[in-house]
């Protein structure tokens, strides 16, 4: 079975970040790391593949600039290859265009599944899974907690306000799973190695065969009108607990009259 | 001048529309002439509902029969524009759902979405969403530059619920139109997990533990504790991410917003990625070890303190209390 993960690569969350104040989009001159979200869907699509006993893990992902160190990342853990789509005209993409070029860099390999995270750490919007899928003409399961395959069918369990579906879901299909339902292996010394020669695609839009009209800031179709400071919430009373800490948290409970 | 017609994605439950739902007609009616809500199942249960809250019509694509709504309600309405029907503006929650309405509609369409809107302002014939971002420390706000439907994904919690009084929403069926193989996903089986408090989203009192509780076993204080307090247990992104707790426990900027009476903060040092999912609450109370966690800087009840060491006594009191 031969698996797609998205990745995205993004500023290390560590690192506050600012607005470019000309451009107005977070600056993006900071080192990239792989998105912590994406090393979950990165961790089921090699369990699968190890499971069905054969196929491989492809990583697609895309990036202004042709940075590659998170997806080495995910090299190292295991994936074969990685396509990488890179070009100036993808500054300023929301997440419609992402969808575009990850739609059209996944389809050149024709994959039984494609996993994403159900949102990246930096945008977080959320949409681009079912937009991916939507684009490809493919169902999609999204919010996944466990997925199994067999004969052709991804058996989904897909997480709910009240607990959780079972869904099942021919494929080929797209499917976005959550944080925290795998363990991310570590890579290991022999990984981190073996990934610096492993293959990375790189392909510009046109190579792809899309107009760049169509993505970037000319498809985003947005304009940012204003940036305001939100309002600031005061700090209150910060105690040390002298080991009766508890009382001052019932005494505000019941000043509340919560309890 | 002005905004024509907004359509909402409804949510239902058993016990009727969603509050996300009811959140955005309540906005909704503000910004547009008219109001009119789109949905899975059976309408008539909640037009009375709907129609109390703004909106004027409800059309519903029938019963789902297992499948996922996001492909059927997004074909539905991408059918009503090609008619002539469509709605200038469409409103979602970001829910589980309302993410898979927004993202199918836009991209059959091609029609961009506005994400994680916390606030919808009315400028001239177009609506501008507002956004937070930098853990909510800076609001943008952003406007669709071209005619054409403009999508939003509001947080459920950016407004309150009211009704205005109006007459039920009249209810119609709306042709789903051809889905092909984006409709193949089917619900097979539906869990539900057994929760004994209020739910996250909606309870007075919320207590959520972070990393600094050391380890998973630990969580079991946070649960202990929301039950004393008739609160919902809640989590840090972190502790989702290490599989603790489930998604649906997370609140912060990739997860759940709540804006409860009370904000238990335990262990929690308050990433900004944290903070925007709950800076909103009345009032917030803090234990960390750690008293240059940022966390105190929003909290009204700061304890520099082991959560080890505070909880068990915080739980042995409430329980001395009966």
């Amino acid at each position: 079975m031969n698996v797609v993960v998205c990745v995205k690569q993004i500023p290390d969350p560590a690192d506050t970040g600012s607005l470019d104040p000309v451009t107005k989009t977070l600056k993006r001159d900071v080192k990239l790391i792989l998105d912590e979200s994406d090393s979950y869907g990165v961790e089921m699509g090699l369990q699968l593949v190890d499971a069905a006993g054969s196929g491989e893990v492809t990583l697609v992902s895309m990036a202004p600039n042709a940075e590659v160190g998170g997806i080495r990342t995910a090299l190292a853990m295991g994936a074969e290859s990685a396509v990488l789509v890179s070009d100036e005209a993808l500054a300023g993409s929301d997440a419609l265009s992402t969808a575009k070029v990850l739609a059209a860099a996944i389809a050149r390999s024709e994959p039984d599944l494609i996993l994403t995270a159900t949102e990246s750490s930096d945008g977080y919007t959320g949409t681009v899974p079912v937009q991916i899928a939507e684009l490809m003409g493919l169902p999609a399961v999204t919010f996944g907690k466990e997925i199994e395959v067999a004969d052709g069918v991804a058996t989904v369990r897909r997480q709910t306000e009240a607990g959780y579906d079972q869904v099942e879901c021919p494929l080929p299909a797209v499917v976005s799973v959550t944080a925290g339902v795998v363990e991310p292996r570590y890579p290991s010394f022999k990984g981190i190695m073996a990934a610096k020669n492993k293959t990375v695609i790189e392909l510009d839009l046109a190579g792809l065969g899309i107009d760049p009209a169509t993505v970037g800031w000319a498809g985003a179709r947005q304009e940012i009108t204003t940036i305001a400071e939100a309002p600031v919430r005061e700090a209150g009373e910060v105690i040390v607990d002298e080991g009766d800490a508890h009382e001052r948290i019932l005494a505000f409970l019941d000043d509340l009259k919560v309890l | 001048m002005g905004i024509s017609k907004i359509w909402v994605y409804g949510e239902t439950t058993a016990a009727g529309a969603t509050a996300g739902t009811l959140e955005l007609l309540t906005k909704a009616r503000t910004l547009a002439d008219s109001v009119e809500v789109i949905m899975a199942g059976d309408a008539s249960a909640v037009a009375g509902e709907l129609g109390a809250h703004g909106a004027t019509a409800v059309y519903t694509i029938g019963d789902l029969a297992g499948a996922l709504p996001g492909g059927r309600v997004a074909t539905a309405i991408a059918g009503a524009m090609e008619a002539g029907n469509g709605p200038d503006v469409l409103l979602a929650a970001t829910s589980y759902d309302g993410r898979d309405v927004a993202g199918r509609l836009s991209a059959k369409v091609d029609r961009p979405v506005l994400t994680n809107v916390i606030d919808l302002v009315a400028d001239g014939d177009r609506l501008l969403g507002s956004t937070p971002v930098f853990g909510g420390s800076t609001d943008v706000v952003t406007g669709f530059t071209d005619a054409g439907l403009a999508i939003f994904l509001v947080r459920p919690k950016s407004f309150t619920a009211e009704e205005s009084g109006g007459a039920p929403a009249a209810v119609s069926e709306i042709n789903v139109g051809e889905l092909g193989d984006t409709d193949a996903a089917v619900v097979k089986d539906r869990f539900v997990e057994e929760m004994s408090g209020p739910k996250l989203d909606e309870a007075a009192v919320v207590v959520s533990g972070g990393r600094g509780l050391g380890e998973a076993d630990n969580y079991e204080m946070i649960e202990t504790l929301a039950k004393l307090v008739r609160g919902a247990p809640g989590a840090s992104r972190a502790v989702v991410d290490a599989g603790w707790v489930p998604y649906s426990y997370q609140v912060g900027q990739t997860g759940k917003v709540v804006k409860p009476t009370v904000y238990i903060a335990c262990g929690i040092s308050g990433a900004t990625q944290h903070l925007v999912g709950m800076k909103g609450s009345a009032n917030i109370v803090a234990i960390n070890k750690d008293e240059e966690a940022p966390i105190f800087g929003i909290a009204d009840l700061g304890i520099v303190g082991d959560v080890h060491k505070v909880l068990p006594k915080l739980i042995e009191a409430l329980q001395a209390r009966g």
